[in-house]
């Protein structure tokens, strides 16, 4: 059976997988453990399963375990604990902005992918940045708050009073 | 991660359940062997409430937090009524064995109805507990409060832990319903804005959902649903996966599924698995549902409301309207496909399960793997949002029917064509009303006609799907839900008339979708409001407040039009934007809310755009003002999606909206700013607060798309093709 190595949260981890073509998201949940990455259609249409490239956002369920290999891969684990939450983390909590949350990996790994790039983006170009992640609960309103806290754009982002 | 189990710290004493775990571990750690002999008793304090020999309390909730935020309301209102703070208290949620039956999460009833049980059952602990420290102090009861954990003098002074009162003893007490309940303006933890304890581990990645739960031993299971619906297995090519390591094949009669060892060689074999089904074209298809709505059969025709008379009044009127409204059936669309997992031996059953109602299932089951209910557990985990019965219990079925033929643990997950295409669907609605005007403007006359699938309780199950295919005989009882309040008027009419048509089945299996029938209700009732208004060249405002006698109806309507700058004009708007309004009593008798929004509609596309929503709310007593204000925020946003975006399309054979292109919800461009006004009435019983919100949302929307272009839209979804016909013909 081939082993792909590449770097998970800053460890290298090496990993043997029969198909080339099987997703990082299995090889993330079922040999690594870390199921923060959620499948939620395997099809790239939602972005529960987003994990970062090299701090570029990728979609593990679209991703060839093959493809990985020699990448250095963050997932959500990797940003910070419950105890010590990753500055984006922590304005989610802040706001509150997750109801049943299994949308929330994708909300929170694109978020820190547009900080890194935009540290101070309008709540229109976080609307156009998420726009490709869904959320069924309905909490959109507080992840955008969320952004905006992260950003340092205080409340701007607030529309709920 | 099942070893997180042994974080728990068991202290077993004197017969006495003490446990201890840090939250905000979630309620997967829980065995039977632990537990065992606890009383579930929903008439028992013992059912609800374990005190710790340290004192603190362990919280048994039948009621679950479906990410709606029971998780921390409901410890609020037990350490409020007990005298001790949240963090000292674990909840344990949905556990067949643990926790009382307290009926399915469901009908905004967690906090009415499973919040205000475990109130009263706190109010008489608390009493137990002064009565012991009485006893041992020798103080009159009336002397002792409790707070911090501990019974205390009154005038002040040492008090006496919880744990040391009973601490390793049962309270051996019934729950007195007439236990004295605190005085709300003492409170000092309900109604106060705290975190939720789940919302750090979930977006860190650390929290333990269904799809994450693994067991030793355990195999990945998925179920092959037929081509069609009610399609016969004809026959299968089990060397088709020979290729696969350790995959294989299961088969009951019409139910196939297989496993393997890894969850990726399961969806490689379940793709390739090479099946032949029979042909199937029983179903209607979605374009056909209205038409197969109003042709019938019936099964029964029903008066729901009739006061006056309403066709006599009608038939005499100079000024009236008719119009017919549809709502199109729609998946609950979790984001996270169903998962369940399994573990089914000879003679004893465990089912872990994101199920809304584990107890109610906890008979399914029992009936479906011909066991003793009381050898088959249901244990609640934290699934993807649901909003009603998805495909949770379906998958916990396969789960089930898969581990009883390997005689190992199974995890089913659904894929997301399974999910939107074989969830069961919330039931299409169709009315007609009828409604007229008197002399001074008011309404006269009203007649609600409407055609539903009978599929509420006590009536066939509505079956879930591998026992079906499998020819195992299950349970009925099943419930969409109430599905036929709030199609009367919500205002004061002399002649009133609402009446349904029972349609024996329904286009596609029916289950309950958040706020059962009352979003379609309210969407016609309210949306004819506006119309009636219009005939009567009224303000849609003040058409309304003109209609309402109960106080706290006009003051949510009142707050939210001056939320959202209403302007009083007896005529639409010119200006390209609208805006309008719409307002509900939840089923007559719980929650008030009212809704307002503004839109602009592009005349050209069709494209209607939501700019800003206005709601205030008044639910009674508010325990946790910023969790309610999320639920509310859902509401919201979800009900804007089954507007805008959502119907299941269907040909004869299956479901073909299976996937987030076909079966398009809201996206983030979609977000109107929302404004919300929580009318707070800490002296007055709690409402709910799940669901409500949801109902006036279309009518809302479909009142201020009106407002802006004249286009009265009578049919969900508000697509921008429906949007182009209404402009040219009025209506849609």
């Amino acid at each position: 059976m081939p082993t792909y190595r590449f770097s998970v949260n800053g460890e290298s981890r090496s990993v043997d997988s029969r198909d080339p073509g099987e997703p990082l998201l299995y090889v993330l949940r079922n040999a690594l453990g870390l199921t923060g990455t959620k499948f939620g259609c395997g099809e790239g249409q939602c972005g529960s399963c987003a994990v970062l490239f090299d701090g570029k956002l990728a979609l593990s369920c679209q991703t060839p375990v093959s493809a990985a290999a020699g990448r250095a891969i963050t997932t959500i684990e990797g940003l910070g604990t419950p105890e010590k939450p990753h500055p984006v983390q922590a304005a989610f909590i802040a706001e509150q902005a997750a109801q049943c949350g299994y949308c929330a990996n994708g909300m929170v790994m694109k978020s820190v992918e547009l900080l890194a790039a935009n540290p101070k983006p309008t709540r229109e170009e976080v609307k156009a940045a998420l726009a490709g992640h869904l959320c069924r609960c309905g909490t959109h309103d507080r992840i955008l708050r969320a952004v905006a806290r992260a950003s340092g754009t205080g409340t701007s982002g607030r529309s709920s009073t | 991660m099942s070893m997180q189990i042994s974080r728990r710290n068991l202290l077993k004493a004197g017969g006495a359940l003490v446990i201890s775990f840090a939250l905000p571990l979630p309620a997967f750690a829980q065995r039977a062997d632990t537990y065992s002999g606890k009383s579930v008793g929903v008439g028992e304090v013992d059912g609800f409430f374990a005190v710790n020999q340290d004192g603190s309390v362990t919280l048994f909730c039948g009621k679950v937090d479906l990410g709606t935020g029971l998780r921390i309301a409901i410890p609020q209102m037990a350490a409020e009524e007990l005298g001790i703070a949240v963090k000292r208290i674990t909840l344990i949620e949905g556990d067949t064995e643990l926790t009382p039956d307290q009926g399915p999460t469901a009908g905004s009833s967690g906090v009415m109805r499973g919040g205000v049980q475990i109130r009263q059952a706190a109010a008489t602990a608390r009493a137990a507990l002064i009565r012991m420290a009485a006893e041992r102090t020798g103080r009159a009861p009336a002397e002792l409060v409790t707070a911090d954990g501990e019974v205390r003098p009154k005038s002040g002074g040492a008090g006496i832990g919880f744990g040391a009162l009973v601490g390793n003893r049962h309270f051996g007490l019934k729950l007195d319903p007439k236990a004295p309940l605190k005085d709300a303006a003492s409170y000092t933890i309900v109604g106060q804005s705290l975190q939720r304890p789940d919302v750090p581990a979930k977006l860190t990645g650390r929290h333990m959902y269904m799809h994450d739960f693994k067991l030793p031993g355990m195999l990945h299971g998925r179920a092959i649903r037929p081509a069609a619906v009610g399609a016969k297995l004809l026959s299968v090519d089990e060397n088709s996966i020979k290729s696969i390591p350790g995959a294989r094949v299961v088969r009951l009669g019409d139910f196939l599924g297989v496993l393997a060892e890894d969850e990726w060689d399961c969806i490689a074999a379940a793709r390739a698995l090479q099946v032949r089904w029979s042909e199937a074209a029983n179903l209607v298809g979605h374009k056909a549902v209205r038409d197969w709505m109003r042709a019938g059969p019936f099964e029964a025709d029903q008066s729901l409301v009739k006061k006056g008379d309403a066709r006599g009044a009608l038939s005499g009127a100079t000024r009236r309207v008719a119009a017919t409204y549809y709502w199109p059936p729609q998946s609950h669309a979790s984001m996270g496909p169903s998962c369940a997992v399994a573990d089914i031996r000879p003679g004893k059953a465990t089912i872990w399960t994101a199920s809304q109602a584990t107890h109610r299932y906890r008979h399914a089951f029992a009936k479906i793997l011909d066991l003793p209910p009381a050898a088959v557990r249901l244990i609640y985990l934290d699934g993807s949002g649901c909003y009603g019965m998805n495909g949770h219990e379906d998958a916990a079925a396969d789960a089930a029917l898969l581990s009883r033929a390997v005689n190992r643990p199974v995890r089913v997950q659904w894929m997301r064509e399974d999910e939107l295409g074989w969830d069961p669907k919330g039931p299409p609605q169709l009315l007609s009303l009828e409604g007229s005007l008197a002399a001074d403007g008011s309404i006269e006359a009203w007649r609600t006609e409407m055609w539903l699938p009978r599929a509420t309780a006590n009536l066939p199950n509505i079956p879930l799907l591998s026992p079906e295919a499998a020819g195992i005989r299950q349970v009925p009882g099943i419930a969409t839900g109430l599905i036929t309040q709030n199609g009367d008027p919500s205002y004061s009419v002399p002649n009133i008339d609402v009446s349904v048509h029972w349609l024996k089945d329904a286009p596609l299996r029916p289950s309950n979708i958040r706020a059962p029938g009352k979003v379609a209700n309210m969407f016609a009732a309210e949306s004819f409001a506006d119309e009636l208004a219009a005939l009567a060249g009224a303000d849609p405002l003040e058409f309304r407040l003109r209609g309402l006698s109960d106080a706290r109806g006009i003051e949510v309507l009142k707050r939210t039009a001056a939320l959202i700058g209403w302007r009083a004009r007896g005529t639409r708007s010119t200006s390209g934007t609208g805006r309008g309004i719409a307002y509900c009593h939840y089923k007559h008798s719980e929650t008030y809310v009212a809704m307002a929004m503004e839109v602009e509609v592009e005349r050209a596309s069709g494209a209607i755009h939501v700019r800003r929503v206005a709601c205030a709310h008044d639910c009674g007593l508010v325990i946790n003002p910023d969790a309610l204000r999320a639920q509310i925020e859902g509401n919201i946003l979800q009900t804007l999606s089954r507007s805008l975006f959502e119907e299941v399309e269907f040909d004869r054979s299956r479901v073909t909206s299976t996937t987030w292109k076909s079966y398009p919800i809201l996206t983030f461009p979609d977000v109107p700013e929302i404004r919300i006004d929580l009318v707070l009435r800490q002296n007055l019983p709690p409402l709910g607060g799940g669901e409500a919100a949801s109902a006036p949302v279309p009518a809302a929307l479909a009142n201020a798309v009106y407002d802006a272009c004249g286009a009265r839209l009578r049919t969900v979804p508000f697509t921008r093709e429906r949007v182009k016909t209404a402009l040219e013909q009025g209506y849609a």
